[in-house]
């Protein structure tokens, strides 16, 4: 087989393109410059876009099973306002910690970097355990995923978003580690970005479970 | 009671599911049979390779690779040895059918027959059809626009692993539990939690779902290659045919596999946590898991035979030694049916009670998708014409091609005019159908690129 | 020449031996005629194409292989024409406008949920058809009959079909007779067929539904107005009733289930198998979709869970035995909560009230479909 370079030292964030085997013609300079730059937030991009996807399978299941209740509660029965309110209002705030994190890395300050991501990992998981709250409080009431499919669909749609922004929780106190660690050279600004994409695109799906989930259904 | 046969009782763990060790199938000597001839088949590879000290140079050359190109082989290679399987299953189906005439039982019984039908649709489609052009686009794509690998190559391993991790789960289902009992899609309630009790739909469900997160994340890696990998110089429209079906087919796959996903996950949670998504009861919905998994389901047969198309592309211009005929229209034709492919899904489903003008829309969509199809064979055909053609082995497995795709793609516009297809749905006219497009589409194009029948990966290498 | 004739008589003898029946392509009812006209003009229709591509694909490659002897045709630059694009997009696009507009009247001319009265028939005959596991149960509600595996219509009348499934799906499909259609638990949908002829005629579930459905078969008998008569009569007069308790014992799950029929068909009861509420104890699905369109049964309705349960009672194993799963926990009540009183009190009232509604009643959706369907005695 062939005797390709092995290039299993590099790592996923450093691809490969910058050294193309031929030319299909000669090139022009501006191209030049285009062929250098990381494939990964694109590739971060089309990830973002293939979760919205989902995420829009399970707004059309809870669109399509919302009202189906089997006999047993209603949003009206079960969703507080102010407590939903707060919550979000948690996600919108860290999205902006987040926002004040980037500009302070963009003037290379470490520790202020540090300080911001670290309130909106505490925004994030405040956020979080107020959702595990309200789940848990829902199942012990008896209005659990199983009770109907209006359930089901809830609880799917909002469980997605809430291991995902856990997911983003892992990844962002990873990040913080790394940082404190090698500072903020190339690939830590390159993962901060795409952190920074992923925390961004959760606050707007977070946008539509709240307006579609429980804001609709509460007037 | 309904069968003599009792099967061992709904337990449920949290690591193993329903499985538990009753759930070895020592009373089947089909089983033993076919276990007894895996385990030896195995131990033998296993004596060579430690013979001939090759578990080394096995882990670091091919296990732990990201050369794109021996990631791709391996794809081809897991899609080969999957058909050798997929094939045994059609070769039972096929016996069964045969000696079961007349009043006969034949020689499978409806428990392992379900089972056996079942995991021919998934293996065929899952790790054979999609492995083969998965790992022809990984072979391929890079070499044609000239880059040193894809765009994420760890992440390139990763999917094959995730792919091969789903094909192991639905071979292990042989001879440690059972398979899914349902039919490839697993239409619920039947594959629910009450109508399909057991591990084989866990099995089903996790082989999918493992794999199908795989291929889109092979998807997502290979659309960042084509996007931003290009050699310089060279535009969307310079790049050759098949590297433009490859993209297309990773942005179907990047738009459809992600519903799968989410569909599986519910169908999942429907039985591991008596979520109500699909039940008849509680207000769930069985017609909303119809739709998802065909929004998922007709991208996919797209994303199978588009790859093939730039296959076919490629052989009849090399071997007719003239550039592509309508090189441009091409790319048109297939962006059109990237896009329509997503506006046909309920045509497999006339049958469930829309009404008569929602049919007729699903209908006529699927019928103009004949056409941009349609002129893609017009452009091979002209690609031929005034050429001068080698009839060389490739070039036959093209003319077998062109005439077998044709006749399917004729009975699936057959197929998409609702009141016929009120006749012919379920049938095995429907089953040729898909035979014929997805064989004579999709086998007899590998089969014609393959590195020992074919060029687009010899002169591109 | 031998050749050819043995060649001829195996093709023949293959011809005879296929055991193939020919139903779709010669039916015994207008909307069977009507499909297999469609399935002939938009095949015709596409062999305007599918022919000469054919023929091209086969000669093209032979006429220009690179062996011939006079290569001077050989054109390498011919790689676009506007005029050839213009045809092959052309042709095939005027093929699909023909196709498109048969297949928007024919589709609308053969809907299935469209009554066939325009035929002029005489008075259709309804059946309402359940797929059971695995087997079907026809129920006459004008007749006031059942029957099982057996079908008998009157040849030349409309057969008015209402399908629906106790679990699992189905399909009801008599080729010689037309078209196919879903029967699915929890909904009723309906499928229109005639039979212009007399005769004995196959028909199955033609969508896999687990271990018995190679049993779910039937024969369709059609016989003239007299026969039909003595038919229901013969039945009428020998056969049990089918009521909600020797329905939910029919309903057990079995395989290669023989004939059998029933002579009465307690009011209504094709109404409760839709709305799923034949047991007793089981909220009807009409009520729980009204209950549900006025805002849920309120944190009270939590503790009614298992009124609302079905599919637990009819878990099968992969052999087709029922199994039996223990009873459902009660959710809610019990939990220390502030709740508890309202389970404990008002709960079990809203549920009677509820439970009591007449399944034909008016303000939900279902009933009052079924209400004129099975009312029309």
């Amino acid at each position: 087989m062939s005797s390709a370079t092995s290039p299993a030292q590099q790592s996923m964030v450093e691809p490969l393109a910058d050294r193309p085997m031929h030319h299909a013609r000669e090139a022009k300079p501006h191209e030049d410059a285009h062929a250098h730059s990381s494939p990964t937030p694109v590739g971060f991009w089309i990830y973002l876009m293939s979760d919205c996807v989902i995420f829009g399978a399970l707004f059309a299941t809870y669109a399509v099973l919302g009202g189906n209740y089997a006999g047993g509660p209603a949003p009206k029965d079960l969703f507080e306002p102010g407590f939903i309110a707060v919550e979000t209002a948690l996600l919108l705030f860290s999205s902006v910690t987040f926002g004040l994190a980037m500009l302070r890395a963009g003037k290379s300050d470490t520790n202020g970097t540090l300080m911001w991501l670290a309130v909106t990992a505490l925004f994030g998981a405040g956020f979080i355990g107020m959702e595990i709250y309200e789940f848990n409080h829902l199942i012990h009431l008896g209005a659990g995923p199983d009770r109907s499919a209006f359930l089901s669909s809830f609880f799917a749609l909002v469980g997605t978003h809430g291991l995902h922004v856990t997911g983003g929780l892992i990844w962002l106190i990873t990040l913080m580690v790394q940082i404190r660690m090698h500072g903020l050279i190339g690939p830590n600004m390159q993962r901060l970005g795409t952190l920074s994409m992923f925390w961004h695109f959760l606050d707007l799906v977070w946008i539509g479970v709240f307006s579609f989930v429980y804001l609709v259904r509460l007037i | 009671m309904a069968s003599e046969h009792i099967q061992p009782a709904e337990t449920f763990s949290p690591i193993f599911g329903r499985l538990t060790l009753d759930w070895i199938p020592i009373h089947e000597p089909i089983l033993i049979g076919t276990f007894a001839g895996v385990a030896l088949g195995g131990l033998l590879v296993f004596a060579l390779m430690t013979y001939f000290r090759l578990w080394v140079p096995f882990w670091k050359n091919w296990v732990t690779t990201v050369d794109h190109k021996k990631i791709g082989i391996m794809y081809m290679v897991l899609a080969f040895i999957m058909m050798v399987r997929g094939f045994a299953d059609a070769l039972m189906m096929r016996g069964q059918q045969a000696m079961a005439a007349g009043g006969s039982e034949g020689w499978l019984p409806p428990h392992h027959y379900d089972q056996v039908f079942t995991a021919h649709g998934v293996i065929m489609i899952f790790f054979v059809a999609m492995a083969f052009i998965t790992g022809f686009m990984n072979y391929v794509m890079p070499l044609q626009i000239g880059a040193r690998d894809v765009a994420f190559p760890f992440l390139n391993n990763f999917s094959l692993w995730m792919t091969v991790a789903g094909a192991l789960l639905v071979n292990i289902s042989l001879f440690v539990g059972e398979f899914a009992r349902v039919g490839w899609l697993a239409f619920p309630p039947l594959s629910g939690a009450n109508y399909s009790t057991g591990p084989g739909m866990d099995y089903y469900l996790w082989a999918l779902q493992i794999a199908g997160v795989g291929t889109t994340l092979s998807g997502i890696n290979m659309i960042a290659t084509i996007v931003k990998m290009r050699a310089p110089g060279m535009k969307l429209m310079d790049m050759p045919i098949f590297t433009w079906t490859a993209l297309i087919t990773n942005v179907l796959i990047v738009a459809a596999f992600p519903v799968l996903t989410a569909t599986l996950a519910m169908l999942t949670l429907d039985r591991y946590m008596d979520f109500r998504f699909f039940t008849n009861d509680y207000g769930g919905n069985a017609m909303m898991y119809v739709n998802l998994i065909w929004i998922w389901g007709h991208p996919e047969v797209y994303i199978l035979i588009i790859p093939c198309f730039g296959i076919i592309s490629e052989i009849v211009s090399t071997f007719s030694r003239k550039p592509i005929f309508g090189y441009r229209t091409m790319v048109w034709a297939t962006g059109c049916i990237m896009v329509l492919s997503f506006v046909v899904w309920l045509h497999h489903f006339f049958t469930m009670g829309s009404g008569a003008n929602v049919n007729a829309f699903f209908g006529i969509t699927t019928m103009i998708i004949a056409v941009p199809t349609g002129v893609k064979i017009f452009n091979w055909l002209f690609t031929m014409y005034k050429g001068r053609v080698r009839l060389e082995v490739p070039m036959l497995w093209t003319i077998g091609f062109l005439v077998t795709f044709t006749i399917g793609g004729m009975t699936g516009v057959m197929l998409a005019v609702p009141p016929v297809d009120f006749q012919l749905h379920n049938t095995l006219f429907l089953i040729a159908h898909f035979h014929n497009v997805i064989i004579g589409g999709v086998v007899f194009a590998v089969f014609a690129a393959s590195p020992t029948g074919g060029p687009s990966v010899r002169l591109q290498a | 020449m031998y050749r050819t004739r043995n060649l001829l008589l195996a093709a023949a003898g293959a011809f005879a031996l296929s055991g193939c029946q020919y139903d779709v392509l010669s039916p015994a009812g207008w909307v069977g005629d009507q499909q297999r006209d469609l399935l002939i003009i938009s095949v015709l229709l596409m062999l305007i194409v599918i022919l000469p591509v054919l023929f091209m694909s086969v000669y093209f490659p032979l006429k220009y292989r690179a062996d011939r002897e006079d290569t001077s045709d050989y054109d390498p630059e011919f790689e676009h024409s506007n005029k050839l694009e213009a045809v092959v997009w052309g042709v095939p696009i005027l093929i699909i406008v023909a196709l498109g507009y048969y297949t928007y009247v024919y589709t609308h001319r053969l809907d299935p949920y469209r009554p066939l009265d325009h035929l002029e028939a005489g008075a259709p005959v309804e059946i309402q058809a359940v797929s059971l596991d695995w087997k079907w149960l026809f129920i006459y509600p004008e007749q006031g009959i059942a029957s099982v595996n057996e079908l008998v219509v009157p040849a030349g009348r409309p057969i008015n079909f209402s399908l629906s499934s106790s679990t699992v799906m189905n399909t009801l499909s008599i080729p010689a007779l037309g078209g196919m259609v879903y029967s699915m638990a929890g909904m009723e949908t309906k499928l229109h067929l005639i039979a212009d002829e007399e005769g004995v005629y196959p028909g199955r579930s033609a969508h896999y539904s687990g271990p018995g459905f190679a049993g779910m078969v039937f024969d369709t008998t059609a016989t003239s107005d007299e026969e039909f008569d003595a038919w229901v009569e013969g039945i009428r007069a020998e056969a049990g009733p089918l009521n909600r308790e020797t329905y939910l014992a029919l309903e057990e799950p079995s395989m290669n289930v023989p004939v059998s029929h029933y002579g009465s068909v307690e009011d209504g009861l094709f109404g409760r198998i839709v709305e799923m509420c034949v047991e007793d104890g089981k909220v009807c699905m009409g009520h729980m979709m009204m209950v549900d369109h006025n805002g849920g049964g309120g944190l009270e309705g939590v503790g009614n869970a298992a009124a609302y349960s079905y599919d637990r009672a009819r878990t099968i194993d992969g052999f087709g035995n029922r199994i039996e799963l223990p009873p459902m926990e009660s959710h809610g009540g019990g939990h220390g909560s502030d709740h508890e009183a309202l389970n404990g009190t008002e709960a079990p009232n809203a549920l009677a009230y509820v439970l009591a509604m007449d399944p034909n009643a008016l303000c939900s959706p279902f009933g009052t479909q079924t209400e004129k369907e099975t009312n029309g005695i």
